[in-house]
Protein backbone atom coordinates (compact mmCIF):
# COMPACT_ATOMS: atom_id res chain seq x y z
CA UNK A 1 0.00 0.00 0.00
CA UNK A 2 1.67 2.77 -1.16
CA UNK A 3 1.76 6.55 0.66
CA UNK A 4 -0.49 9.20 -0.61
CA UNK A 5 1.85 11.45 -1.28
CA UNK A 6 3.85 9.31 -3.43
CA UNK A 7 0.32 9.00 -6.16
CA UNK A 8 1.38 9.75 -9.23
CA UNK A 9 -0.93 10.51 -12.47
CA UNK A 10 -0.19 8.70 -15.73
CA UNK A 11 -1.18 12.15 -17.33
CA UNK A 12 1.18 14.25 -14.83
CA UNK A 13 3.62 14.59 -17.56
CA UNK A 14 1.45 16.55 -19.91
CA UNK A 15 0.90 20.01 -17.36
CA UNK A 16 -3.33 19.89 -17.92
CA UNK A 17 -3.64 21.96 -14.69
CA UNK A 18 -1.66 24.54 -16.67
CA UNK A 19 -3.30 24.47 -19.99
CA UNK A 20 -6.40 24.47 -17.90
CA UNK A 21 -9.33 27.29 -18.88
CA UNK A 22 -12.53 28.84 -17.25
CA UNK A 23 -15.30 28.38 -19.88
CA UNK A 24 -15.28 32.63 -19.87
CA UNK A 25 -11.92 32.76 -20.38
CA UNK A 26 -12.13 30.23 -22.78
CA UNK A 27 -15.61 32.00 -24.97
CA UNK A 28 -13.30 35.31 -25.45
CA UNK A 29 -10.23 33.50 -26.97
CA UNK A 30 -11.46 30.60 -28.65
CA UNK A 31 -15.01 30.78 -29.50
CA UNK A 32 -15.35 34.65 -30.97
CA UNK A 33 -16.37 33.64 -34.08
CA UNK A 34 -18.21 30.37 -33.40
CA UNK A 35 -21.07 29.05 -31.54
CA UNK A 36 -20.01 29.45 -27.94
CA UNK A 37 -22.29 26.43 -27.34
CA UNK A 38 -20.18 24.68 -29.51
CA UNK A 39 -16.79 22.04 -28.48
CA UNK A 40 -15.22 20.07 -26.04
CA UNK A 41 -13.81 20.22 -22.50
CA UNK A 42 -11.66 17.58 -21.22
CA UNK A 43 -9.99 17.19 -17.88
CA UNK A 44 -8.22 14.44 -15.97
CA UNK A 45 -9.93 13.36 -12.22
CA UNK A 46 -6.90 11.44 -11.17
CA UNK A 47 -6.75 9.88 -7.81
CA UNK A 48 -9.75 8.17 -7.34
CA UNK A 49 -10.07 4.84 -5.02
CA UNK A 50 -10.96 2.29 -7.09
CA UNK A 51 -12.34 -0.80 -5.31
CA UNK A 52 -13.00 -4.00 -7.04
CA UNK A 53 -15.94 -6.15 -5.75
CA UNK A 54 -16.72 -9.56 -6.10
CA UNK A 55 -19.46 -12.05 -4.79
CA UNK A 56 -22.83 -13.34 -5.33
CA UNK A 57 -25.06 -10.89 -6.16
CA UNK A 58 -28.93 -11.94 -4.52
CA UNK A 59 -26.99 -13.81 -1.43
CA UNK A 60 -28.77 -11.84 1.37
CA UNK A 61 -25.64 -11.91 3.73
CA UNK A 62 -23.47 -10.51 1.01
CA UNK A 63 -26.41 -7.87 -0.52
CA UNK A 64 -27.13 -6.65 2.99
CA UNK A 65 -23.28 -6.44 4.46
CA UNK A 66 -22.42 -4.30 0.93
CA UNK A 67 -25.09 -2.14 1.13
CA UNK A 68 -24.62 -1.70 5.06
CA UNK A 69 -21.03 -0.80 4.37
CA UNK A 70 -21.62 0.95 1.35
CA UNK A 71 -24.58 2.76 2.17
CA UNK A 72 -26.51 1.78 -0.79
CA UNK A 73 -27.57 -1.47 -2.52
CA UNK A 74 -25.51 -3.67 -4.77
CA UNK A 75 -26.45 -2.09 -8.45
CA UNK A 76 -28.05 -5.85 -10.36
CA UNK A 77 -29.41 -4.23 -13.29
CA UNK A 78 -26.30 -4.59 -15.95
CA UNK A 79 -24.50 -1.51 -17.09
CA UNK A 80 -25.89 0.60 -14.37
CA UNK A 81 -24.24 2.21 -11.24
CA UNK A 82 -25.77 3.46 -7.84
CA UNK A 83 -24.61 5.81 -5.50
CA UNK A 84 -26.23 7.05 -1.94
CA UNK A 85 -25.56 10.99 -3.00
CA UNK A 86 -25.99 12.64 -6.13
CA UNK A 87 -22.95 14.69 -6.13
CA UNK A 88 -20.22 14.30 -8.88
CA UNK A 89 -17.42 13.37 -6.04
CA UNK A 90 -19.99 11.31 -4.35
CA UNK A 91 -19.09 7.39 -3.85
CA UNK A 92 -20.44 5.35 -6.82
CA UNK A 93 -21.22 1.65 -7.99
CA UNK A 94 -20.57 0.45 -10.98
CA UNK A 95 -22.12 -2.76 -12.36
CA UNK A 96 -18.84 -4.66 -14.46
CA UNK A 97 -20.57 -8.02 -14.57
CA UNK A 98 -23.15 -10.33 -12.91
CA UNK A 99 -20.59 -11.11 -9.71
CA UNK A 100 -18.46 -7.84 -10.16
CA UNK A 101 -18.41 -4.52 -9.44
CA UNK A 102 -16.19 -1.51 -8.65
CA UNK A 103 -16.74 0.95 -5.95
CA UNK A 104 -15.37 4.59 -6.97
CA UNK A 105 -15.04 6.40 -4.29
CA UNK A 106 -13.28 10.20 -4.26
CA UNK A 107 -11.62 9.34 -0.68
CA UNK A 108 -8.98 6.97 -0.12
CA UNK A 109 -8.90 3.18 -2.11
CA UNK A 110 -7.20 1.00 0.57
CA UNK A 111 -9.35 2.23 2.95
CA UNK A 112 -12.84 1.11 1.25
CA UNK A 113 -10.90 -1.72 0.87
CA UNK A 114 -10.34 -2.77 4.55
CA UNK A 115 -13.66 -1.29 5.05
CA UNK A 116 -15.40 -3.82 2.63
CA UNK A 117 -13.47 -6.97 3.76
CA UNK A 118 -14.17 -5.87 7.39
CA UNK A 119 -17.75 -6.14 6.12
CA UNK A 120 -17.54 -9.26 4.09
CA UNK A 121 -15.50 -11.31 6.93
CA UNK A 122 -15.93 -15.00 6.34
CA UNK A 123 -17.83 -14.61 3.48
CA UNK A 124 -17.40 -15.74 0.04
CA UNK A 125 -16.34 -12.61 -1.57
CA UNK A 126 -12.85 -10.80 -2.87
CA UNK A 127 -12.30 -7.35 -2.55
CA UNK A 128 -9.12 -5.67 -3.84
CA UNK A 129 -8.22 -2.28 -4.17
CA UNK A 130 -7.55 -1.17 -7.74
CA UNK A 131 -6.54 2.75 -7.18
CA UNK A 132 -3.79 2.75 -8.76
CA UNK A 133 -4.48 0.79 -12.08
CA UNK A 134 -6.43 3.83 -13.87
CA UNK A 135 -6.85 7.13 -14.30
CA UNK A 136 -10.19 8.82 -15.21
CA UNK A 137 -10.94 11.37 -17.85
CA UNK A 138 -14.06 13.54 -17.94
CA UNK A 139 -14.98 14.92 -21.01
CA UNK A 140 -17.84 16.97 -21.66
CA UNK A 141 -19.75 19.32 -24.06
CA UNK A 142 -22.23 19.60 -26.75
CA UNK A 143 -20.41 17.72 -28.73
CA UNK A 144 -18.81 15.16 -26.38
CA UNK A 145 -20.79 12.22 -27.66
CA UNK A 146 -19.56 12.60 -31.10
CA UNK A 147 -16.07 12.90 -29.96
CA UNK A 148 -16.59 9.45 -28.61
CA UNK A 149 -18.28 7.69 -31.07
CA UNK A 150 -14.94 8.17 -33.12
CA UNK A 151 -13.60 5.69 -31.14
CA UNK A 152 -15.88 3.49 -29.15
CA UNK A 153 -18.17 1.52 -30.76
CA UNK A 154 -20.68 1.70 -28.06
CA UNK A 155 -24.69 3.26 -28.85
CA UNK A 156 -23.61 6.30 -27.23
CA UNK A 157 -27.63 7.34 -27.92
CA UNK A 158 -29.82 8.75 -24.91
CA UNK A 159 -31.75 5.28 -25.32
CA UNK A 160 -28.79 3.08 -24.69
CA UNK A 161 -26.62 4.82 -22.04
CA UNK A 162 -27.85 8.28 -20.21
CA UNK A 163 -26.59 9.42 -16.71
CA UNK A 164 -26.05 7.02 -14.44
CA UNK A 165 -25.02 4.64 -16.41
CA UNK A 166 -21.68 3.11 -17.54
CA UNK A 167 -20.51 0.67 -19.71
CA UNK A 168 -17.43 -1.22 -20.25
CA UNK A 169 -15.91 -0.92 -23.90
CA UNK A 170 -13.04 0.18 -25.97
CA UNK A 171 -12.01 3.53 -27.15
CA UNK A 172 -9.75 3.76 -30.14
CA UNK A 173 -8.94 0.32 -29.02
CA UNK A 174 -7.68 0.84 -25.57
CA UNK A 175 -10.06 -0.70 -23.00
CA UNK A 176 -12.00 1.70 -20.64
CA UNK A 177 -15.45 1.76 -18.49
CA UNK A 178 -17.21 4.99 -19.82
CA UNK A 179 -19.72 5.99 -16.77
CA UNK A 180 -22.70 8.74 -18.32
CA UNK A 181 -22.60 11.73 -15.13
CA UNK A 182 -25.07 14.09 -16.74
CA UNK A 183 -27.31 14.05 -19.88
CA UNK A 184 -27.84 16.37 -22.38
CA UNK A 185 -29.69 18.82 -20.70
CA UNK A 186 -27.67 18.27 -17.07
CA UNK A 187 -27.54 21.21 -14.69
CA UNK A 188 -23.55 20.60 -14.52
CA UNK A 189 -23.01 20.78 -18.77
CA UNK A 190 -21.63 23.75 -18.53
CA UNK A 191 -21.05 23.33 -22.45
CA UNK A 192 -24.60 21.96 -22.98
CA UNK A 193 -23.55 18.28 -23.90
CA UNK A 194 -23.79 15.34 -21.96
CA UNK A 195 -20.09 14.46 -19.30
CA UNK A 196 -19.21 11.39 -19.43
CA UNK A 197 -16.63 9.77 -16.70
CA UNK A 198 -13.58 7.59 -18.87
CA UNK A 199 -11.95 5.16 -17.13
CA UNK A 200 -8.40 4.09 -18.24
CA UNK A 201 -5.33 2.05 -17.25
CA UNK A 202 -2.46 3.74 -16.46
CA UNK A 203 -0.52 2.74 -19.53
CA UNK A 204 -2.92 3.27 -21.99
CA UNK A 205 -3.99 7.40 -20.60
CA UNK A 206 -1.11 9.27 -22.22
CA UNK A 207 -2.09 7.55 -25.87
CA UNK A 208 -6.01 8.39 -25.10
CA UNK A 209 -5.65 11.47 -23.56
CA UNK A 210 -3.69 12.19 -26.78
CA UNK A 211 -5.87 10.52 -29.34
CA UNK A 212 -9.09 12.23 -27.92
CA UNK A 213 -7.05 16.04 -27.83
CA UNK A 214 -6.51 15.58 -31.69
CA UNK A 215 -10.10 13.85 -32.63
CA UNK A 216 -11.03 17.30 -30.04
CA UNK A 217 -9.33 19.54 -32.14
CA UNK A 218 -12.29 19.75 -35.04
CA UNK A 219 -14.69 20.77 -32.07
CA UNK A 220 -12.73 23.30 -30.29
CA UNK A 221 -11.02 22.07 -26.57
CA UNK A 222 -11.15 23.27 -23.91
CA UNK A 223 -8.96 22.01 -20.88
CA UNK A 224 -10.74 21.73 -17.98
CA UNK A 225 -9.05 21.19 -13.70
CA UNK A 226 -11.34 18.67 -12.80
CA UNK B 1 -19.00 -6.85 -38.61
CA UNK B 2 -21.30 -8.90 -35.90
CA UNK B 3 -23.55 -7.39 -33.40
CA UNK B 4 -22.93 -9.82 -31.17
CA UNK B 5 -25.98 -10.24 -27.70
CA UNK B 6 -24.40 -10.53 -24.57
CA UNK B 7 -26.25 -12.29 -22.55
CA UNK B 8 -25.55 -9.67 -19.90
CA UNK B 9 -24.89 -6.83 -21.29
CA UNK B 10 -26.89 -6.36 -24.30
CA UNK B 11 -25.70 -6.17 -28.01
CA UNK B 12 -22.42 -5.22 -28.68
CA UNK B 13 -19.90 -4.45 -31.31
CA UNK B 14 -17.89 -8.12 -32.28
CA UNK B 15 -14.78 -5.74 -31.45
CA UNK B 16 -15.59 -6.19 -27.84
CA UNK B 17 -15.23 -10.01 -27.79
CA UNK B 18 -12.85 -13.13 -28.48
CA UNK B 19 -13.49 -16.56 -29.91
CA UNK B 20 -13.58 -19.44 -27.89
CA UNK B 21 -14.35 -22.02 -30.64
CA UNK B 22 -16.45 -24.88 -30.31
CA UNK B 23 -18.79 -25.16 -27.68
CA UNK B 24 -19.51 -28.41 -25.63
CA UNK B 25 -16.09 -30.16 -26.20
CA UNK B 26 -16.19 -32.59 -23.10
CA UNK B 27 -12.32 -33.35 -21.24
CA UNK B 28 -12.08 -37.12 -21.60
CA UNK B 29 -13.05 -38.59 -17.79
CA UNK B 30 -9.74 -40.76 -18.16
CA UNK B 31 -7.14 -38.76 -19.55
CA UNK B 32 -4.25 -41.07 -18.44
CA UNK B 33 -5.74 -44.05 -20.66
CA UNK B 34 -6.41 -42.04 -23.90
CA UNK B 35 -3.38 -42.99 -26.42
CA UNK B 36 -1.86 -39.96 -28.72
CA UNK B 37 -4.17 -40.46 -31.01
CA UNK B 38 -7.06 -40.26 -29.35
CA UNK B 39 -5.57 -37.25 -26.89
CA UNK B 40 -4.73 -35.38 -30.47
CA UNK B 41 -8.36 -35.82 -31.74
CA UNK B 42 -9.68 -34.62 -28.34
CA UNK B 43 -7.42 -31.32 -28.17
CA UNK B 44 -7.65 -30.92 -32.31
CA UNK B 45 -9.90 -32.07 -34.46
CA UNK B 46 -13.08 -30.30 -35.12
CA UNK B 47 -15.71 -31.21 -37.25
CA UNK B 48 -15.76 -27.47 -38.97
CA UNK B 49 -19.53 -28.38 -40.11
CA UNK B 50 -21.01 -25.81 -42.44
CA UNK B 51 -24.11 -24.45 -40.93
CA UNK B 52 -24.63 -23.84 -37.61
CA UNK B 53 -22.29 -24.21 -34.92
CA UNK B 54 -22.65 -23.80 -31.24
CA UNK B 55 -19.22 -21.84 -29.78
CA UNK B 56 -18.11 -20.38 -27.01
CA UNK B 57 -17.76 -16.61 -26.56
CA UNK B 58 -16.31 -14.30 -24.60
CA UNK B 59 -16.90 -10.80 -23.39
CA UNK B 60 -13.24 -9.35 -22.96
CA UNK B 61 -13.47 -5.80 -23.43
CA UNK B 62 -16.95 -5.69 -21.74
CA UNK B 63 -18.46 -8.04 -18.54
CA UNK B 64 -15.54 -10.59 -19.50
CA UNK B 65 -18.22 -13.55 -19.27
CA UNK B 66 -18.24 -16.66 -21.42
CA UNK B 67 -21.51 -17.56 -23.01
CA UNK B 68 -22.49 -19.39 -26.06
CA UNK B 69 -23.68 -18.60 -29.45
CA UNK B 70 -25.46 -20.69 -32.20
CA UNK B 71 -24.69 -19.46 -35.17
CA UNK B 72 -24.60 -19.70 -38.72
CA UNK B 73 -21.15 -20.03 -40.38
CA UNK B 74 -22.48 -19.60 -43.74
CA UNK B 75 -24.52 -16.47 -43.36
CA UNK B 76 -23.50 -15.22 -40.07
CA UNK B 77 -27.42 -15.27 -38.32
CA UNK B 78 -26.65 -15.62 -34.66
CA UNK B 79 -30.15 -18.16 -33.91
CA UNK B 80 -29.64 -18.17 -30.15
CA UNK B 81 -27.68 -17.33 -27.29
CA UNK B 82 -27.61 -18.80 -24.27
CA UNK B 83 -24.90 -18.84 -20.93
CA UNK B 84 -22.44 -20.98 -19.78
CA UNK B 85 -23.94 -24.50 -18.08
CA UNK B 86 -27.43 -24.12 -19.87
CA UNK B 87 -28.67 -26.41 -22.36
CA UNK B 88 -28.17 -25.72 -25.79
CA UNK B 89 -31.42 -24.58 -27.55
CA UNK B 90 -33.58 -25.80 -30.42
CA UNK B 91 -32.04 -24.69 -33.55
CA UNK B 92 -33.41 -25.04 -37.37
CA UNK B 93 -31.46 -27.18 -39.50
CA UNK B 94 -29.31 -26.51 -42.15
CA UNK B 95 -28.59 -28.64 -45.18
CA UNK B 96 -26.02 -26.35 -46.88
CA UNK B 97 -24.09 -28.54 -49.71
ZN1 LIG C 1 -21.08 -8.61 -21.52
Amino acid sequence: MGDSFLRHSPLAHLGLAARATEVSEFEATKFEADDAEAGVAMGERPYRGLVNLRGPAGDKAFDSAVEKALGVALPIEPNTTAGPGKNKDSLRVFWLGPDEWWVVTPGDGPAMADRLRTALAGQKAAVTDVSESRTCIHIRGARARDLLSKGCPLDLHPRMLSAGRCAQSLCAKAMVALHQTEDDSGDGAKEGGPAYDVYVLNSFAEYLWLWLEDAAREYGLRITAE
Amino acid sequence: MLLIPCPYCGERDETEFSYGGEAHIERPKDPEKLSDAEWADYVFMRPNSKGILLERWVHSHGCRRWFNLARDTVTYKIHAVYRMGEKPPRVPKTDYV
